[in-house]
Formats: structure tokens, C-alpha cells, sequence
């Protein structure tokens, strides 16, 4: 039962210009903040109307522009958990579970629904609380219980961790993926944290300046990033440019370098990019070594962040070792650093549509 | 003392009578009106809302005597409209109390509309669009969702609503008159009474009106104040 996007929004500034096909399970919409994700799904539950598009749910068409279809966001069955959850201030646990359940008319059969879900979701005793008088994760419960109170045959998820804490956060992460594993439809994922999409999605679609890239497997995008935004969207901190020699050697300018690459290029390549804790120190006669002055070592929570200029190079390169490898540099010393030519990412400016 | 004690005891209450009927019908009337063309308002385009916006809010900024002239001039039984709705069913707005309800109503009207607007304007919107993906139907989600949220911005302009429509002295005079036992409220008897040299009368209303006008606003401000723990003092 796939869910399938092709809309053109226009907003002040830019364009929302989305095109994606989500199957069942999780798909996850990684951008930066501003992109158009939130839009995106808003045009998808029917909050805000596309200027021309289509989207189709299941065969079912929730919107066509062309064919002046666009239905309320009532009948569209999709469910959405909002980034500040929106629960209603005025209502008890169980009233904003019973707004979920608006649609089902049976008293019997509400009550059996409404005592399966409060099961389900762990709310059972806190029916009578107010949601100003729930803690972060009972509201997150209770948002997600409301959610699929309405049945809905796909879910989408704005942000639902942004306004964590941490060390809440995984916990709430864990209530997150039990739904989606029990869930059986589309589910669309917002977010701009690269670790918890690459936790909880099994696809994703980089959404960048309002524009949507091509569907990719989750693993396949962070280990093959194919366009510069989407290496720097999934957090490679090296990205610069570069050209190709020849099949399997690329020369990058700004590290005064000639790389050997294991990915195979066509000729559109603009820029490469390497993850900071792939390079490594080596000796000097490893291939793709480079001799760099360390410019500047600080310590992180758990890792050493070295940064690095190539001899005869014009752009640094950042390093992340572990505490034990790197403490041996400090800032003004030289020394050899790998880059392993299979994490040696080649990529375009854009995606060409 | 004894004086004042005497005058209360043989004053001719129906003017209390008449304001508080008048001003709780028109508050009902208010109510509903200005909430509808808040809601419509609030959905119109951007020179459309500035037009009608300012149609409805007119009747606070003028005087009230300007809008007493345009009803005289639709109600009148001496106008198309007016003798067409005395002749053909028998409704007489001029010189009725039916006069003091649409005078007051009309005159208070922009009091509710505003607030209810600023109130409506105010709701997290997430919250509707979330009854909206939840399967509520629109009538649920204005009386169960949108109502509780703008509760007292909604309340306030209802109280301020009655307090004006209570008062209300200019419109009415003109539309409706001032009949002793049928249109007279307090506002006219007040002035009445000082034409004729009474002070002593018109200071005892003017006590009245006072008191509960004042109460009235007290009463809104705590309301108000409970309803909102966490307004900050600077």
C-alpha cells in the first residue's frame, strides 16, 4: 500500500517541489530546518493544499489538482503526530482519546477500542489527567495512542523528538519503533537528525531547499551519499571539490591531492567527501596518505576532533579519533593521515531532476 | 439619610428592570453574532477582512447618535422598510423595547466581534489541525476545541459586551425612546431626572449603574486573571 507524492507548493522564497513514492514501513524525510518537510506533510494530511500535484494513498487519490480532487483532511485517514504533540489542554487523557475515536459511532465497540488502546499505550490510571499534568513521555503515549485511535492507513511523524531531552529521547525512541513495527501502513518520519533516522527509517528521501532527491535505502544513503547535500544532510563533515583523472583517481584541489577511489564515477562529479572518523594516521607509504600539519586538537565528549591541513592544500580536513589514538597530536605538529579509498564518497552538486 | 431611605423606597425601579433585560438580550444576540462573523472574518482575504473589519467595528468609534440615525432611518414607520415589516407583520422596532435590544445590540456588537476575533486568532492552530487528521468534525472542533482555547478572550468580550449594551444611552434614545415602564432604562431616566433638577434621583441611579458596571469588570478581571497563572509582570 504505497503512498505517493508529486506536489509543487509555492511559498514565500522558495518552492516546495516533492516527488517521492513511500511503501509500507518507514520512510524517513531528512532536510534541514526549512526545507519543507513539515510542509510536506501538512499537504499530505490535507492541513495545507498543494498549488498542483497529485497524492495518492492505496489507490485511493487524496488530492489531484487536475482533476480538482482534494479532500478534507477528515476523510483522508492519515494520521499525525505534531512535533509538540497538540494535545488538547482542555481535555482529559481519555477525551483526546475518545476525539481519535469521533468516527466510530458503535458505543460498544468504542468502549472495547478505547480499553484496548489505553492498554496498549500504558495509560491505564491517568485516564483523568489533564496533559499539562503528564510528564514528556506520557504525552508522546498519549499523542500516539489519539494518532491511531482514528485508524489511519498511513502515519506521518513531525519531529517527534526535537524537543527532548537526550537521555529521554532514546526512551521515547523505543516507543516510537514499537508502534511503527506494529504498524502495517506508510509511515513518514521528519526529521533533521541524521542518527535517528539512521535508527528508525528503512528509506530515506533528502529533502533539500524544497526539493525532493530520489528514495534510497537507508544504509545505501549513508554509506553512498550521491549528491553533495546529501553527504552533508547525513553529516560528512569533508566535503569539498573535485574532478576526475581517470577511472578510479579523483584530484582534489583544495587538499592539493590525487586520490585513488574504489566507487565507480560518470563524468558528472563535482565534489568528494570523506566521514571524519574514517581517516586514520599511517605511515607514509599507505595509499592515499597525506602529510598534514595539525591546525587546531580539541577534545569532544569522547573522541578527539583533529583539524588538518594537506601540504601545499588550501582546505583543512576534520578528523575524529577516539581519545586513546589521537592524543598524541596536538595543535602545530605533522604527521601522516589515510584516506581508505572505499570511504572515499564521490558526489554531484544536485540531483538533476 | 432618612431622605435618601425614602426615595429608594418609592423609586420606580423598572428602569433597572428594563437595562438588565435589555442588556442580557442583547448580550445573547451579541454573543452568537459575533462570534459567527468573527469566524467569517477571519477566513476572508486580506482587503476583503480590512473592508468588512472596519464596517463592523464602526458602530464602537462613532457616536452612538450617528448609529441611532441610520436604524431611524431603516426602522422608521415612515420608511420603506419600517412600515413594510409594521404593516405586513406587525414588528414595530421604534418606540419598543424591541427598539432597545437592536439599539444596544448594534452598538455593543463590535465589542464581542473583536474580541472573539483576537481570542480566535490567538489558538494554537496545530490543535485544529489536529482534530482535523483525528476525523472531528469542524462543528466539534470549533465547540470542543477552538471555544475552550479562546475561553477568556470569549468570556471577556461577552462581559464587556453586556456592560456597554447596559449602558447604552444615545441609539436608544433615538430609536427607541424613552417610554417610563417600556423603554426607559437607565440611562435615560438618569438624564431625565436631571432636566428636571433632580440630583439627588439621578445621583442614586448613577450609584447603581455604577456599582454594577464597576462589579462587573472586577468580576472580568478575575476571571480572567485565574485563567491565565502565567502572565508575566514587568
Amino acid at each position: 500500500m504505497p503512498l505517493t507524492v508529486d506536489i509543487i507548493k509555492r511559498l514565500q522564497g522558495f518552492t516546495l517541489n516533492v516527488s517521492l513514492t513511500a511503501e509500507a514501513g518507514v520512510t524517513a524525510l531528512l532536510g534541514a530546518s526549512g526545507s519543507g518537510k513539515s510542509m510536506t506533510l501538512r499537504c499530505i494530511a490535507g492541513v495545507e493544499k498543494p498549488d498542483e500535484g497529485r497524492i495518492v494513498l492505496d489507490g485511493r487519490v487524496l488530492y489531484d489538482s487536475g482533476e480538482k480532487i482534494d479532500l478534507p483532511p477528515q476523510e483522508r485517514r492519515v494520521g499525525y503526530l505534531f512535533q509538540r504533540y497538540a494535545l488538547f489542554p482542555n481535555m482529559t487523557v481519555l477525551q483526546n482519546i475518545d476525539a481519535g475515536l469521533s468516527r466510530e459511532r458503535d458505543a460498544r465497540i468504542k468502549q472495547a477500542k478505547r480499553e484496548s488502546l489505553i492498554s496498549r499505550f500504558r495509560l491505564d490510571g491517568l485516564e483523568q489527567r489533564y496533559p499539562r499534568e503528564l510528564s514528556g513521555g506520557q504525552m508522546q503515549r498519549v499523542a500516539l495512542c489519539r494518532m491511531l485511535a482514528a485508524e489511519p492507513e498511513a502515519i506521518l511523524l513531525d519531529e517527534p523528538f526535537a524537543a527532548l531531552d537526550s537521555h529521554l529521547r532514546w526512551q521515547l525512541e523505543g516507543e516510537v519503533k514499537q508502534t511503527f513495527s506494529e504498524f502495517s501502513g506508510v509511515a513518514l518520519l521528519v526529521s533533521h537528525d541524521r542518527g535517528e533516522v539512521y535508527r528508525m527509517s528503512q528509506r530515506v528521501c533528502v529533502l533539500n531547499d524544497g526539493a525532493s532527491e530520489p528514495v534510497l535505502g537507508t544504509a545505501e544513503l549513508f554509506d553512498h551519499p550521491r549528491t553533495l547535500q546529501a553527504a552533508l544532510i547525513t553529516g560528512c563533515k569533508n566535503c569539498v571539490p573535485a574532478e576526475i583523472l581517470s577511472q578510479g583517481v579523483i584530484h582534489v584541489p583544495d587538499w592539493n591531492a590525487r586520490l585513488a577511489c574504489a566507487q565507480a564515477a560518470d563524468g558528472a562529479i563535482t565534489h568528494t567527501g570523506i566521514r571524519a572518523h574514517y581517516i586514520l594516521p599511517c605511515a607514509a607509504e599507505v595509499e592515499n596518505a597525506l602529510y598534514c600539519r595539525v591546525v587546531e586538537a580539541a577534545d569532544d565528549v569522547f573522541s578527539r576532533v583533529l583539524t588538518l591541513l594537506p601540504a601545499g592544500g588550501t582546505g583543512t580536513i576534520r578528523v575524529e579519533l577516539s581519545r586513546a589514538a589521537g592524543e598524541r597530536f596536538t595543535s602545530g605538529g605533522e604527521g601522516w593521515f589515510c584516506l581508505p579509498k572505499e570511504h572515499i564518497m564521490l558526489l554531484r552538486e544536485t540531483h538533476e531532476r | 439619610m432618612q431622605e435618601i431611605w425614602d426615595i429608594l423606597k418609592s423609586l420606580d425601579y423598572s428602569p433597572l428592570w428594563i437595562s438588565l433585560k435589555t442588556g442580557l438580550v442583547a448580550t445573547v444576540l451579541c454573543f452568537f453574532l459575533g462570534i459567527w462573523a468573527a469566524r467569517r472574518v477571519m477566513r476572508m482575504g486580506k482587503r476583503a477582512k480590512a473592508f468588512t473589519d472596519g464596517l463592523l467595528t464602526l458602530p464602537m468609534v462613532l457616536p452612538p447618535t450617528v448609529a441611532g440615525f441610520f436604524l431611524l432611518l431603516i426602522f422608521s414607520l415612515r420608511r420603506p422598510i419600517g412600515s413594510f415589516l409594521y404593516q405586513e407583520l406587525s414588528i414595530k422596532v421604534v418606540q419598543t423595547w424591541l427598539g432597545c435590544i437592536l439599539a444596544a445590540s448594534v452598538i455593543a456588537f463590535p465589542l464581542m466581534y473583536r474580541n472573539a476575533r483576537a481570542a480566535f486568532e490567538q489558538v494554537d492552530i496545530e490543535l485544529i489541525y489536529a482534530g482535523r487528521t483525528l476525523g472531528m468534525s469542524e462543528r466539534a472542533i470549533f465547540w470542543r476545541v477552538v471555544l475552550p482555547s479562546a475561553g477568556p478572550g470569549v468570556v471577556s468580550g461577552t462581559i464587556l459586551t453586556f456592560a456597554r449594551a447596559l449602558g447604552e444611552y444615545g441609539a436608544t434614545s433615538m430609536l427607541a425612546g424613552n417610554i417610563a415602564g417600556k423603554t426607559g432604562t437607565i440611562s435615560q431616566r438618569i438624564a431625565m431626572v436631571i432636566q428636571n433638577g433632580d440630583y439627588l434621583t439621578a445621583g442614586l441611579w448613577v450609584l447603581i449603574i455604577l456599582l454594577i458596571s464597576f462589579g462587573i469588570v472586577v468580576l472580568m478581571n478575575l476571571f480572567a486573571d485565574s485563567k491565565m497563572k502565567n502572565i508575566k509582570k514587568w
